[in-house]
């Protein structure tokens, strides 16, 4: 089982490496990181928190944003492009289940993850740990967001699966993944703040809201890390909330999320005949 | 001797319209046999039952004893899909890799197996650089992977040159003097004939015929051609003693039954000192073919 599923994520990775995904993801970490470090030193002095803590809460914002994209990104392909490639009734007549497919393509998505998040994190910690010594106290902040960012990460990449098994073709896929990024990262938002905004305080604002904001794992993870670093001064928007919400749920639903997200990924590719 | 691969009345729609019908057949170990039919009458999807990757409405299926699809079923066969298809981002050699280990097989043998069907050279460049011919052969390689006790193989020879048919048809040859039961379709029909054991016929998902070339040609019963070559001016001589020959292209071409050849050829040798040469004509795979495949009113 264990040699089945590395040889499928082996081959994922020469894939990922060649159709250059390894470099984009990482450049795109890094790149963003960097601008977010540079631009988000200014306010330090004010808050009174180190650099880096306030480098981690500008990078939480980021993420929620990118870490979504580029997991969906690496996944829609997944099994529509198998089937669409016409590689996939090949691959199911050897002995190999559905689900180790599914479990060698998610062990090699995650570890290119892990390698661009530790880049981007790695760049902008080590800018604003030149910059400002005292930095170093915030290494605890970053890694809580470097390891919630790859469980993040992971849910995603099992949306994509998911999507890309129900579409069966990459086009729709593409089409339902790029659909999910933004209804889930930025409009799920929007339209919460809007009902809140319109509650004015109501049922909605105290009972449903905390609820809805769990229901997401993007939200539920900018909710875990700026509770956690006691950073919400320091971000903006709906992090005002976060302090209604005990943080063992926010962490819950980041924990949570991954594995529902790959149960319905197995699901989704365990029907349908190639 | 227990077969490799049993079917029994199986039975397959897609929305009302019958894909398989009522076909069964078996395949001992070591038996090559070759699976004829037009585009649609079924072939690709009776080999997706087999392998699982289609579940049949109705009848039995036994590989090596398990169901098709079951893992103790998919560790024995080995399938090459018509039009082989690989990333082609991956090396030849990275993908039988990946092969081998899904059958939990030391890799190392990767490149002695691409050596085998010619792809040494090309082993570390990457698929999406080879030719269809080259792919088909990383698609054989992949099935000659382990030791398959059956081989699935649609439309093989499709895509390869004469030279590398003839090498395919002997590397079956010696899987299948190992023991191996091999179940191919095709549409090379000559090559089929001098290459196989058996021939199964499916028409309209349903199986017409299946035997030996001997046996399906005495079963179609069709009438045997013979061509005469007439000496200068006995032209008129013959078409007289013959009465079914006609002149085609300064040739008399007549044709009889199978059960009248001989009593045909005794008229003929009547006239030796009147023809200059004759050829007796039995008939073709191809007619064979078409007189099967076209009895349902296709």
């Amino acid at each position: 089982m264990i040699a089945r599923i590395l040889a499928t994520a082996t081959t994922e990775i020469h894939i990922a490496r060649r159709n250059r995904w390894v470099l984009i993801a990482v450049l795109l970490m890094v790149a963003f990181s960097l601008v977010l470090s540079a631009a988000g030193s200014a306010p330090t002095g004010v808050l009174g928190a180190d650099r880096l803590s306030v480098v981690v809460a500008s990078l939480t914002s980021l993420s929620v944003y990118l870490v979504p994209l580029v997991a969906l990104l690496m996944s829609f392909d997944a099994v529509a492009g198998e089937v669409e490639r016409g590689t996939l009734p090949l691959l199911l007549t050897y002995p190999v289940a559905r689900w180790e497919i599914l479990a060698g393509k998610l062990v090699a998505h995650t570890a290119i993850l892990i390698v661009a998040i530790v880049a981007g994190y790695g760049a902008a910690a080590v800018v604003a740990i030149a910059a400002d010594p005292a930095a170093l106290a915030g290494l605890g902040a970053l890694w809580r967001l470097t390891w919630t960012s790859v469980l993040l990460g992971a849910a995603f990449l099992g949306f994509g699966y998911a999507l890309s098994s129900l579409a069966r073709r990459v086009s729709g896929a593409a089409g339902l993944a790029i659909g999910l990024w933004l209804g889930m990262v930025v409009l799920y938002d929007l339209g919460l703040l809007a009902a809140v905004v319109a509650d004015n305080g109501g049922l909605f604002t105290t009972r449903i809201f905390p609820v809805a904001l769990l229901a997401n794992p993007a939200d539920a993870f900018r909710l875990f890390n700026l509770t956690a670093a006691h950073a919400t001064a320091a971000a903006s928007g709906i992090g005002g909330a976060a302090n209604a919400i005990p943080q063992w749920q926010s962490l819950a639903s980041i924990v949570i999320w991954p594995l529902v997200s790959l149960v319905l990924a197995a699901m989704a590719f365990r029907k349908g005949e190639p | 001797m227990t077969s490799t691969l049993t079917i029994s009345r199986l039975t397959k729609a897609f929305g009302g319209v019958k894909a398989l019908s009522d076909v069964s057949l078996a395949v001992a170990p070591g038996e090559r046999v070759a699976l004829l039919g037009h585009n649609g009458a079924g072939k690709s999807t009776l080999m997706k039952v087999i392998l699982g990757l289609i579940a049949p409405d109705g009848g039995e299926i036994s590989i090596c004893g398990a169901a098709p699809g079951s893992a103790q079923a998919r560790a024995q066969v080995a399938y090459l899909p018509e039009n082989a298809a690989f990333h082609p981002a991956l090396t030849g050699l990275e993908q039988i890799t990946q092969y081998m280990r899904l059958r939990n097989l030391n890799p190392s043998g990767a490149m002695e197996l691409l050596g085998r069907v010619g792809l040494a050279g090309a082993a570390k460049r990457r698929i999406g650089t080879y030719s269809k011919g080259m792919r088909q052969r990383v698609g054989l390689a992949q099935a000659l992977i382990g030791q398959p006790r059956l081989l699935v193989l649609d439309e093989p020879t499709s895509g390869l040159d004469p030279v590398s048919r003839r090498d395919f048809y002997e590397l079956l040859d010696g899987l299948a003097a190992d023991g191996a039961a091999i179940l191919l379709s095709s549409h090379a029909l000559t090559e089929v004939e001098a290459r196989t054991d058996r021939l199964l016929i499916l028409s309209g998902g349903r199986m017409v015929a299946q035997g030996t070339l001997p046996d399906l040609r005495r079963e179609a019963a069709l009438p045997v051609a013979m061509h005469l070559s007439a000496i200068n001016g006995y032209e008129g001589d013959i078409l007289a003693a013959l009465p079914g020959a006609i002149r085609v292209n300064g040739v008399l071409h007549l044709t009889c039954a199978q059960d009248e050849k001989l009593t045909t050829l005794a008229r003929i040798s009547a006239l030796t000192d009147k023809i200059a040469d004759l050829d007796v004509i039995p008939p073709s795979l191809e007619d064979i073919y078409s007189h099967f495949s076209r009895r349902d009113g296709q």
